[in-house]
């Protein structure tokens, strides 16, 4: 083994020899460690599985999500790139002809976010619009100068690319073009590249399969320049470039999509007025991340679909890092991505955490291996063989009958003043799973003033509810549905009857509300009452929930967003609290740099050195058992000293304190507040 | 000043060694408020230092210190003594805690807990006489003879001395105007010119008149009984900052490491001391770093699942991501960083990569191409997998944006690996939101409690002897390519410097008597031409000019005297 601590170098390389070359799997650090091999290979199978089928549905989300806003910039670059070519002579046309169309994306500050946002938009720009598209960032475009060159290189460059697959004649012509580039980075280069290039043939436009109406853009498509985040680009390099780009406009079919992350003010904010006035800006806004978030948490855990759920604390940690800190949805999908893999890594039981048939034939399996496994988990040691397939059965339809029911109680709080039960289904959901629903007070509450609803809010909402309850593939839900529905039914044929009623006999008419009110107590009550059982009902086989509940790290997820800005000055102190576990006092004898800052809490903004030694040698005396006052002044021992100067220099490593030159031989203390 | 004023003041200043019994009283019921249970201010450290009686003028910042330091340790043994004289015994002595404690309580807690182990109380001499023999401007301070603290008498006097210093630390809140006029100014060494002593005499005699007044003010505040209710609030981080930063003026002592007989030690010294030293801990220790070591599976799995981890916690992490390496990774390519090493570039691991992990003999025009280069290779290749084991990732060439940009780009790769330590308190800082996502770090904390042996080796202590021998090869390097003349200045300011390397407060060579003296030497005709030669010898780091107080220029050699003599040997051998 080479040794790595080297005077002169600081990076070292090392290559497997050909003949220890081995690529170890996943799978095998996944079995690494457990006893069970087969079992383990089978949960990281089935962990593969749930992860894929996850990653797909919530790609199909995302996709569903974005589709709206992406359709209307589709369209919106259409019909600008149309209106660029169809130029009428008209007033308008002639007005805005010097503009240049700008769409203006308001995506929300979670920035990392962004970039699944760009990559799909620039695919779907490249498959169906154009194959002119170029994806600038903010940091990469300092100057001017480079924002120039990144856009062409984009451009020409993209262009050479998707040649090369189709007309492997025209790459001598495009090689040549490329080290113009360089030399010759100006929007007339580009004019004159583009005219070329879409003269050249219609073969440049990548897709054939589009209808021939669209011809016209396959002869020349617009030439689209994303500018991912535009707070991030200093105003003037943005001035210029759109001063500079307006000049071409009649030439080329330039269209800007601006990402904001803040508001579209900012617009007006980066630009005068007169720059401004050479865009014609149309605004679209994304889904906020907060509903995005809703719905991921709606199709993957809200529904039987994946056996794999959260329990209350993960799920409250996931959510708070994403409401106080970043708003990342990418970030919540890590989150449930680490802990599908430790829940399967460290959980021998997961090979339960699958669909019903497989579950079943595991469970089987499990018993059959003599239940070693399963024997080992106290949760199920006393259950008798089959117990398990039974609970697992009733574990499912358990499932299938819960999350309508949720939804249904949650339509019905909703809607209550203040949210007893909270406002957002995810919140209903947590406390579901943290305790008996019905049993809370909140729930007390929330009934309470459900008796209270005005009949026709009351109504809407058990309509809902039927809507709900009619998908359900359960008997015993489809039950409950006709049930509702025949409530409703009668809810509104007392209302018509009360409104007859009404006209009938004006003079009855405080008798008559009188009679509807208690009428619709009543009705209110034995719905209610209803309602409660069929909860009840639903909410036994909830501990069985549990025993398949889900244990995420949640040490592990505490810092993957959320960095430690709060210096952890607590690390030594920590230490001296191990150590008390160890040997049951803390003593002076406790690690060096324990002593060390102790001793430096104790101190301002300036550290005298030869005090601290003094004070720690004195400390170490003690330790070794002698009796420190037997040190005479000036006269400490070599070893104390070097380990003193450790010590210090560890601190300095870790950044507690610095050298400073206020004062000699002192140091300054970085941190603040003792103890 | 009139004589008559000065001589007023100073009878001022008196006045605040009246106020003993007030003072103690207060002393006695914050121990009480605190609850500390009588007897249980162990002493940690016993301060035996003497001072001269009450010599206001030169001692007042070196007292108010050791008053600091005395204070809560003698307020407690005060306590004890008047409850029946319990704990401090005959052998207790004056307790010297390290600073001023601002919250007594659990300066004493702390201390307890760290002198209960060996069970004693823990008497420590500090030295006298290098007092005396240290600088001249010392002696104007008035050296004191030195015996061990004495019992009761000796410490009452101590306590008589404190007042202002805690008043002024129990009245922080109160009474902010006072607290402005701090009446520790840091003493600099440096700055002992005569007329900044006499300037401190002076802002000390304004402070102590201005005290004076207030002291009553504050007494009375003592008495109010909205003391309680502003004792019970625990001071919040923030408030500790501006407690910490109020003033600009620090009270330390003004002891030096040159009063040790062994002021400095080098590297060498050091690690041989240092070396095959058993840790008290070493089990306990080794059990621990055995608990990390289950995790290597994990973090493979992880790190190929797309992760990557990152350690942090006290103690070098660099041999356990060592031995996760050795048996990890030895089957695959892997790269690695020592983000410590105080030379390390963001180009010396690119080239790492292209060269020899790429196998790629091109070179690059910039960063920005290389790491393109590196991105887009990679990419095509998803068979070669990359593992970057990164120690210390916030070492200090590695902070900056730009770096940290093109790790996080690398890091985002689906087939490069990522496992980076970090150990500096502020290192998250580092990231942004945007890099953090392109790390995609999963932390594990790693406490090891190992020394950082190797990372702080570079690091150029204070306390470490620099060798000086990069020093002086730089310095004969260039002085022999200078003219005879050249050479010839530069060595009459070696001369003249160290000549005045006995005194503490030598700032270097007037540009003035400098000339006088080149001229006396014939070295130089015309202050224009010293002025040209001045310049060269800035260019080349080899000489610094300071503007002194009275707008002179001082020209200094920043090179540490041995190494200056060693080339002054040099230069008379040739």
């Amino acid at each position: 083994v080479t040794l790595t601590v080297w005077l002169f170098q600081g990076c070292f390389v090392f290559k497997p020899t050909a003949k220890k070359k081995r690529i170890s799997g996943a799978e095998d650090f996944f079995v690494d460690g457990s006893e069970d091999v087969e079992n383990g290979k089978l949960r990281f199978r089935l962990c593969q599985s749930t992860w894929d089928e996850m990653k797909e549905e919530i790609e199909q989300v995302q996709e569903d999500l974005n589709k709206k806003m992406l359709d209307g910039l589709l369209e919106f670059v259409k019909k600008s790139a149309a209106s660029f070519w169809c130029r009428d002579d008209d007033w308008m046309s002639r007005m805005r002809a010097s503009e240049i169309p700008t769409a203006a994306l308001v995506l929300g500050v979670n920035m990392p976010d962004h970039t699944i946002t760009f990559e799909s938009m620039t695919e779907l720009l490249h498959d169906s619009l154009t194959p002119f598209v170029a994806s600038v960032q903010a940091k990469e475009c300092t100057a001017m100068k480079q924002l120039m060159q990144k856009v062409l290189q984009r451009l020409m460059g993209t262009n050479v690319m998707v040649d090369e697959d189709e007309a492997e004649a025209d790459l001598g012509f495009h090689t040549r073009d490329c080290p113009q580039k360089r030399v010759n980075c100006s929007l007339s280069a580009l004019c004159d590249w583009y005219q070329s290039a879409t003269k050249k043939s219609p073969v440049k436009s990548p897709r054939k399969r589009l209808s021939s109406s669209q011809s016209e853009f396959l002869q020349s498509p617009p030439v689209v320049v994303i500018f991912r985040d535009l707070e991030a680009f200093s105003p003037q390099v943005l001035q210029d470039f759109i001063l500079v780009c307006s000049q071409y406009v009649h030439q080329l079919p330039l269209v800007f999509i601006f990402g904001i992350a803040t508001s579209p003010s900012t617009i007006q904010r980066m630009l005068p007025h007169s720059v401004s006035s050479l865009l014609c800006i149309e605004l679209f806004q994304s889904l906020s991340c907060t509903q995005h978030l809703a719905t991921i948490i709606d199709k993957l855990f809200l529904t039987s679909k994946f056996h794999f759920k959260f329990s209350a604390k993960v799920l409250q940690v996931l959510v708070g890092i994403f409401l106080y800190h970043d708003f990342s949805v990418c970030n919540f999908i890590k989150g449930l991505q680490l802990s599908l893999l430790e829940h399967f890594h460290s959980q021998p039981l997961s090979v339960l955490c699958c669909h019903k048939q497989e579950a079943l034939v595991h469970a089987q399996q499990l018993n059959d291996r003599d239940g070693c496994v399963m024997k080992s988990q106290t949760s199920l040691l006393h259950h008798p063989q089959g117990v398990c397939q039974k609970l697992l059965k009733s574990l499912h339809k358990y499932h299938k009958n819960f999350y309508p029911a949720l939804r249904c109680l949650h339509v019905l709080t909703s809607i209550l003043p203040k949210y007893p039960l909270g406002k957002q289904i995810r919140e209903l959901y947590v406390l579901c799973l943290e305790k008996k629903v019905w049993e809370t007070q909140e729930y007390d509450s929330a009934m309470q003033l459900i008796r209270m609803l005005a009949k026709d809010e009351l109504v809407t909402c058990l309509q809902k509810c039927v809507e709900i309850l009619t998908f359900c593939k359960s008997k015993k839900l489809k039950k409950v549905g006709q049930q509702l529905q025949d409530i409703t039914a009668t809810c509104e044929k007392l209302d018509s009857n009360l409104v007859d009623g009404e006209e009938g006999d004006r003079e009855n008419d405080s008798s008559g509300k009188g009679l509807q009110k208690t009428d619709l107590f009543h009705l209110q009550k034995t719905l209610l009452e209803m309602k409660e059982c069929r909860r009840t009902r639903r909410k036994t086989p909830y501990e069985i929930l549990r025993n398949c509940g889900i244990t995420a790290p949640l040490g592990l997820y505490d810092g993957i967003s959320t960095p430690r800005l709060e210096p952890p000055s607590r690390q030594p102190s920590n230490s001296q609290n191990t150590l008390k576990n160890d040997s049951g006092i803390i003593s002076s004898a406790a690690p060096d740099i324990c002593i060390i800052y102790k001793l430096h809490l104790e101190c301002g903004r300036l550290i005298n050195l030869y005090d601290w030694l003094e004070a720690y040698a004195t400390v170490a005396t003690a330790a070794e058992g002698k009796d420190p006052s037997a040190i005479e002044g000036g006269k400490v021992d070599e070893l104390k000293h070097a380990r003193f100067i450790r010590a210090v220099s560890e601190l300095e490593f870790l950044g507690f304190v610095k050298s400073t030159k206020q004062k000699t031989d002192h140091v300054a203390r970085l941190t603040w507040g003792g103890c | 000043m009139s004589p008559a004023k000065r001589a007023a003041e100073v009878s001022g200043l008196y006045v605040r060694f009246v106020g003993d019994a007030e003072v103690l009283e207060h002393i006695v019921e914050r121990r009480e408020g605190a609850k500390v249970p009588k007897g249980s201010v162990q002493k940690l450290l016993a301060l035996k230092e003497d001072q001269g009686p009450q010599e206001c003028e030169g001692s007042v910042g070196e007292q108010d210190y050791l008053d600091a330091l005395g204070t809560g340790a003698t307020a407690g043994e005060e306590d004890g003594g008047g409850g029946g004289g319990g704990s401090s015994g005959p052998g207790g002595s004056a307790v010297f805690t390290f600073q001023t404690a601002k919250r007594s309580h659990k300066m004493a807690q702390m201390a307890s807990e760290m002198a209960r182990a060996p069970g004693r109380t823990v008497t420590f001499c500090s030295p006298g006489s290098p007092e005396a023999a240290g600088s001249p401007s010392r002696g104007s301070r008035g050296a004191a003879g030195e015996t061990r603290t004495p019992p009761k008498g000796r410490k009452v006097r101590f306590v008589s001395s404190t007042p202002h210093r805690l008043r002024k630390r129990l009245a922080a809140p109160n009474l902010r105007s006072e607290s402005d006029s701090d009446l520790s100014p840091s003493h600099s060494e440096d700055e002992e010119d005569d007329d900044e002593e006499e300037r401190e005499e002076k802002e000390e005699l304004r402070e102590a008149e201005l005290t004076t007044p207030s002291k009553v003010a504050a007494a009375a505040l003592y008495r109010t009984p909205a003391k309680k209710p502003k004792k019970g609030l625990e001071p919040s981080l923030v408030e500790e900052y501006f407690t910490a930063h109020a003033s600009s003026k620090v009270t330390t002592s003004d002891r030096t490491l040159q009063k040790l007989q062994t002021p400095k030690l080098d590297q060498e010294t050091l690690a041989r001391l240092l070396d095959g030293k058993p840790s008290s801990y070493a089990d306990e220790i080794n059990q621990l770093n055995k608990e990390h070591e289950k995790f290597f599976s994990k973090w493979m799995l992880q790190l190929q699942l797309g992760f990557n981890v990152l350690l942090y916690g006290l103690g070098s992490k660099k041999p356990l991501l060592e031995r996760f390496r050795t048996s990890r990774l030895l089957g695959v390519t892997h790269l690695v960083v020592n983000g410590f090493f105080p030379s390390i570039t963001l180009k010396s691991i690119l080239n790492s990569i292209t060269v020899e992990v790429l196998e790629h003999q091109g070179s690059f025009r910039s960063p920005v191409e290389q790491m393109d280069f590196i991105m887009k290779s990679l990419r095509q290749d998803p068979s070669l997998q990359v593992y970057l084991v990164i120690h210390n990732i916030d070492g200090p060439m590695l902070r900056s944006e730009k770096t940290q940009q093109a790790l996080g780009q690398l890091a985002s790769l689906t087939n490069v690996h990522v496992l980076a330590s970090i150990d500096h308190i502020n290192a998250p800082l580092v990231w942004d939101q945007a890099k953090l996502s392109l790390f995609n770090w999963l932390w594990y904390e790693t406490t090891t409690y190992l020394p950082y042996a190797e990372e702080t080796s570079y690091e150029n202590s204070l306390l470490v002897q620099q060798s000086g021998a990069l020093a002086l090869s730089s310095l004969t390097h260039v002085l022999r390519s200078l003219t005879p003349n050249a050479r010839g200045i530069f060595r009459l300011l070696a001369e003249f410097q160290l000549e005045s390397r006995d005194n503490p407060s030598y700032s270097g060579l007037s540009f003035q008597e400098f000339y006088q003296r080149c001229r006396e030497a014939f070295l130089v005709n015309s202050d224009v031409t010293l002025r040209t030669q001045l310049t060269e010898f800035r260019d080349h780091k080899l000489i610094r000019t300071k503007k002194g107080a009275d707008s002179v220029e001082y020209l200094l050699i920043p090179v540490d005297p041995a190494t200056l003599t060693d080339f002054l040997e040099k230069e008379d051998a040739q």
